[in-house]
């Protein structure tokens, strides 16, 4: 079932050109004077660098998962998935917070481009790791089910699954990149 | 003739009580996954839609014909213009290729159905009811009047305070998804389900234009999702991409829709390229001419179409480093356009030439596109785009690459595979009348209009003053207008007349060369292929009909390409 791995990339090349339509127009505005101080003053590199590193650690639990169904490993994919899962709902929960932090301070999507182009970039990738936990649960609940007890790994559904996941981790690598470091070292806009 | 594998495995039985030989009239139709079925609705689809996007134009024209005119109002005709450019692109034009591509992708290459038909009968509602999502906003308060391409700040609220243009993102999005699906499942398709034996260079040309249409499609509709989904973000919840006022940028609105609208031009000629030189060898009886060129030109305009978006925007400003830059990339494009001009002058050279309707069409398609072609580039020429832009010229200029263009590709396509579709021949007669009706109409509307919009009257504006020679050319183009018109009802009524009781069309009526034609009845049965014919050159189909003058057997001769690689994947 090649086939499936093949669609898959082809999402990810497509949704690659959507997430670079939003990094244009937050690099855009971003241009503009005022913004970076906005973007320094409003964002915490720390804190959102802590659950980056779990987002990338999840990519790493998944690969775990994957390995463990090709060595037939049943237990191994449950527990590896499950923990995926957790890394990546903690991710989102870590977002949830610092959008609720700045909602506080008055900062939202309404407030000026800096907010309007910051929550639109950020809650769209936000969006496709929600999509991809729905997946990982569904994957887990065949896990469970036994779906990948069989003695010979022949299903492609892992695979497939995992090109997005790491897909939506490198996105979120760029977006961490160009949002929350990024501004550290340049001086356009200040 | 040799076996191959059935690659598409087919249900052999049928559901519980479900016979698979009776016919459950529209449950049938609304149920299907079949590649030959949802072919078929697109392209009713894209009919009932020209349908609505023709009455509305017609409408125009006739508030247009005279000066002065107090039959529309303003806000009308702004709501008539952007729903008729609108609809003509995404709810005809698209769907029209997809059926198409739909009907014929999987005949050709020997699959018996698309890679993924769940995904394919997705992707046909998704881009149906985003249509009936758009026109929904009639009934919902207003259409959208911004002009099809909806440009900022007249999209945002301040401007545009009915909910008609929260419908166009909605309903384009919709479209959209289905579009990439779609898009998605042919590039698998084509690159998965090819029969053995059938190699990249046996394919034949439409099947490539639709790869390389694939492409297009997912690299350049995501930047029109995204823009979609800003301005509705902008419109619903008060976010600043467009609004100026607020520092937006009403020039973003334009990099990212033309950054998808050039592409989209390209998505929409490809496949009539596909299907010309598909009409042009058979009705000439000669492989295509310079088959690598035909394919090669097509994968350069691929990629070129993603450098040349800003010709679009020359009158914004950009500088003249940037406008010089774009000008010369739009010039660039023109050349491997024209390769495929007289790539096709060349097949129909020394060839024996059967004028049946497909082929008049495909005729009349090199001298209208190419008219086109030469008006677009004349627009590559800043000082020129300057003067002309927004006015009538731009307006004929699109017509005769979209009409003259890309329909003409699609009706020579229509005439050259009906009887495969439907099981019946189209009256010759009647269709005869209809293409004459239908060209003199086209060309009495738009060719008057490169002279107006020479002398500047504006697109897009509801009356004009009784300047000299504004109303005699306006009444012209009116009546070409309502010519067409009348050659449309006239194609629905041949069409119609076709399926009820036209003559039964044999499996292979034109003696055509590739394999949607070797299945053993017009229309095809639920299963494609039991077998397929051996495939060893592009027209494995006249290999098998004149073994012993088999493309394969001469290599080296003017043959069109028959190398014997194996596939390449």
């Amino acid at each position: 079932m090649r086939e499936n791995k093949l669609l898959i990339k082809l999402v990810v090349v497509t949704e690659t050109f959507f997430f670079g339509s939003l990094l244009l127009a937050f690099v855009y505005f971003s241009l503009a004077p005022g913004f970076r101080a906005q973007q320094l003053a409003a964002l915490d590199l720390r804190t959102t660098g802590l659950f980056t590193l779990l987002l990338f650690a999840s990519s790493f639990t998944y690969a775990r998962a994957e390995a463990s169904y090709r060595r037939g490993a049943a237990g191994g994919v449950k527990g590896w998935l499950l923990a995926t899962i957790g890394l990546g709902g903690a991710f989102l929960v870590g977002q949830a917070r610092e959008f609720r932090g700045l909602f506080a301070r008055h900062i939202d999507l309404a407030s000026n481009t800096f907010g309007t182009s910051f929550f639109t970039l950020t809650g769209f990738h936000g969006l496709h790791v929600l999509v991809g936990l729905i997946v990982l649960g569904i994957l887990a609940a065949m896990a469970f089910a036994g779906d990948f007890d069989r003695d010979r790994p022949n299903s492609s559904v892992l695979s497939a699954v995992g090109i997005y996941w790491h897909f939506v981790d490198v996105v979120w690598a760029v977006v961490f990149s160009v949002v929350y470091v990024l501004p550290h070292f340049t001086h356009f806009g200040s | 003739m040799a076996a191959h594998p059935v690659l598409v495995p087919e249900p052999q039985e049928a559901l519980p009580d479900l016979d698979i030989n009776s016919s459950q009239g529209l449950l049938q139709w609304i149920s299907s996954v079949d590649h030959k079925q949802i072919g078929l609705m697109y392209l009713w689809m894209s009919m009932l839609f020209m349908f609505v996007g023709g009455v509305e134009i017609l409408l125009i024209r006739v508030q247009l014909a005279v000066p002065n005119n107090t039959f529309l109002g303003p806000e009308v005709y702004n709501q008539l213009f952007t729903m008729h450019g609108t609809t003509m692109i995404f709810f005809v034009a698209m769907p029209a290729i997809f059926g198409f591509a739909t009907y014929l992708v999987p005949l050709m290459i020997g699959a018996n159905d698309m890679a993924f038909p769940q995904l394919n009968a997705l992707s046909l509602w998704l881009t149906f009811f985003g249509g009936l999502l758009l026109y929904f906003s009639f009934l919902a308060g207003g259409a959208p009047d911004a002009g099809w391409f909806n440009y900022a700040p007249l999209n945002q609220y301040n401007y545009s305070f009915q909910p008609g243009i929260d419908y166009y993102c909605a309903g384009l999005l919709l479209a959209g998804i289905g579009t990439v699906s779609a898009a998605c499942n042919f590039v698998v398709t084509i690159l998965r389900y090819r029969v053995p034996g059938m190699g990249l260079k046996q394919m034949p040309v439409f099947v490539w234009m639709i790869l390389i249409n694939a492409f297009l499609i997912i690299a350049s509709f995501p930047a029109l999702n995204a823009a979609l989904a800003m301005l509705l973000l902008d419109r619903q919840l008060h976010a600043h991409f467009f609004d100026t006022q607020a520092g937006g940028s009403a020039v973003l609105w334009q990099h990212l829709f033309w950054l998808f609208g050039h592409p989209e031009v390209y998505i929409l000629i490809l496949p009539s390229f596909g299907i010309l030189s598909e009409v042009f060898a058979v009705f000439s009886r000669k492989p295509v001419f310079g088959y690598a060129f035909i394919v090669g030109s097509g994968i350069t305009i691929g990629i070129l179409a993603f450098g040349v978006w800003i010709h679009h925007m020359l009158a914004v400003g950009l500088g003249n480093v940037v406008n010089g830059f774009f000008s010369a990339s739009s010039m660039l494009i023109g050349i491997p356009t024209g390769i495929k001009i007289f790539n096709w002058l060349a097949t129909m050279h020394g060839g024996s030439l059967r004028f049946s309707t497909a082929m008049k069409f495909a005729v009349a398609f090199l001298v209208e596109f190419t008219i086109g072609g030469l008006s677009g580039i004349a627009f590559a020429i800043v000082p020129i785009d300057l003067q002309l832009t927004d006015t009538y010229f731009v307006v004929a200029h699109i017509h005769y690459v979209f009409i003259g263009g890309t329909l003409f590709g699609l009706l020579a396509g229509l005439f050259y595979w009906f009887p495969k579709m439907s099981g019946r021949l189209l009256n010759e007669r009647l269709s005869n009348w209809f293409f004459w009706l239908f060209v003199i109409g086209f060309n009495a509307t738009f060719l008057v209009q490169h002279v107006l919009g020479t002398l500047g009257m504006p697109r897009r504006v509801y009356t004009y003053p009784d300047l000299p020679g504004w109303g005699t050319l306006n009444m012209i183009s009116s009546i070409g207008g309502f010519l067409m018109g009348a050659a449309t009802l006239l194609l629905l009524y041949i069409i119609i007349k076709g399926i009820r009781s036209g003559h039964a069309a044999p499996a292979d009526p034109w003696d055509a060369y590739t394999l949607e034609w070797s299945t053993p009845t017009s229309p095809p049965t639920l299963q494609n292929f039991d077998r397929v014919v051996p495939v060893r050159s592009a027209r494995p189909f006249r290999d098998l009909k004149r073994p012993n003058d088999a493309d394969w057997l001469k290599p080296g001769k003017k043959q069109g390409y028959h190398a014997r690689e194996q596939a390449v994947d």
